[in-house]
């Protein structure tokens, strides 16, 4: 049963380091933001887990916690980019002299 | 032996962060990649065994953290990070010599959950035995926080004292303050 654990939670990682790869890659920002989400739900995950290998089932609240805060910041980065900045930077920038976006 | 193996994956996700944090020049993903930088220190605490601290972590740094660089980005015009070819060295010189000295003062801490640690041997007989007779207050956590580490939480609530004094003088709006009875000119 252990080992079941263990196994999971080396599972769980792998699939972490994938996420932080599209999310540090990612060309577009719809990427990244999906890619963060998709790691915090891991590492949700992985701190389940992590409650049950240790034998510390208190710890569960912390993951609680964590959805809760990953979907905060995910609606709250989704806002931004729905105010229609350009924030995709698949595109050159076109910055004026002035500093200021066109 | 898997909270080992825990802690290393961890510890290379954050440094693969910080890294890249320092390359990315789009703002946006930047302050999302700075959430995800805070929930792993979280994690990391949580493996190390400090459930209160990574609670905290994780709803400052993810959370209020994120939504306020969010917000401001949200308020500039720029979403670019001008880009700096110099590498500034006077920052990275202070950087190095800090770190040195934290990997340094780390070579005398006592190992985790130590039974033989000075605290667990020493201070804890101290407060649990002498606490009542010493501050003559009945709970024991508030004789520590109030009384043996009195000067330390008068500094704490200075500190959190001086952020809501700095966080209301920035909230106050640049307008005239109206007195009652009295038409403001607009």
């Amino acid at each position: 049963m252990n080992l079941l654990l263990v196994a999971a939670s080396l599972a769980i990682m792998t699939t972490m380091a994938l996420a932080l790869a599209r999310a540090l890659l990612g060309p577009t920002i719809f990427d990244r933001i999906l890619a963060v989400n998709m790691f915090g739900t891991k590492a949700v995950l992985l701190v389940a887990v992590f409650a049950f290998v240790s034998g510390r089932p208190d710890v569960l609240d912390i993951a609680l916690l964590y959805s809760l805060l990953n979907f905060v910041g995910v609606v709250a980065a989704l806002r931004l980019v729905e105010r229609g900045k350009d924030y995709a930077d698949h595109k050159k920038p076109e910055i004026n002299k002035d500093g200021s976006n066109p | 032996m898997i909270s080992l193996v825990i802690d290393i994956v961890l510890l290379l996700f954050l440094l693969i962060m910080a890294i890249f944090i320092l390359r990315v020049h789009q703002l946006l993903a930047v302050a999302m990649l700075f959430g995800l930088y805070s929930l792993l220190v979280a994690g990391l605490f949580m493996v190390l065994d400090a459930p209160d601290v990574a609670f905290t972590e994780a709803a400052v740094g993810t959370g209020i953290a994120t939504v306020l660089m969010l917000a401001t980005i949200a308020c500039t015009k720029v979403s670019q990070e001008k880009i700096q070819r110099k590498v500034a060295k006077t920052p990275l010189f202070i950087c190095l010599v800090v770190g040195g000295l934290l990997m340094y003062g780390t070579h005398n801490i006592a190992d985790l959950g130590d039974p033989e640690a000075p605290p667990h041997t020493q201070v804890a007989k101290r407060y649990i035995e002498d606490g009542q007779k010493d501050t003559g207050v009945p709970n024991l956590v508030t004789a520590v926080l109030a009384s043996y580490r009195g000067f330390d939480t008068l500094g704490e609530v200075t500190v959190v004292f001086t952020a809501g004094i700095g966080v209301l003088l920035l909230l106050v709006r640049p307008q005239k303050i109206r007195i009652k009875g009295v038409k403001s000119a607009r």
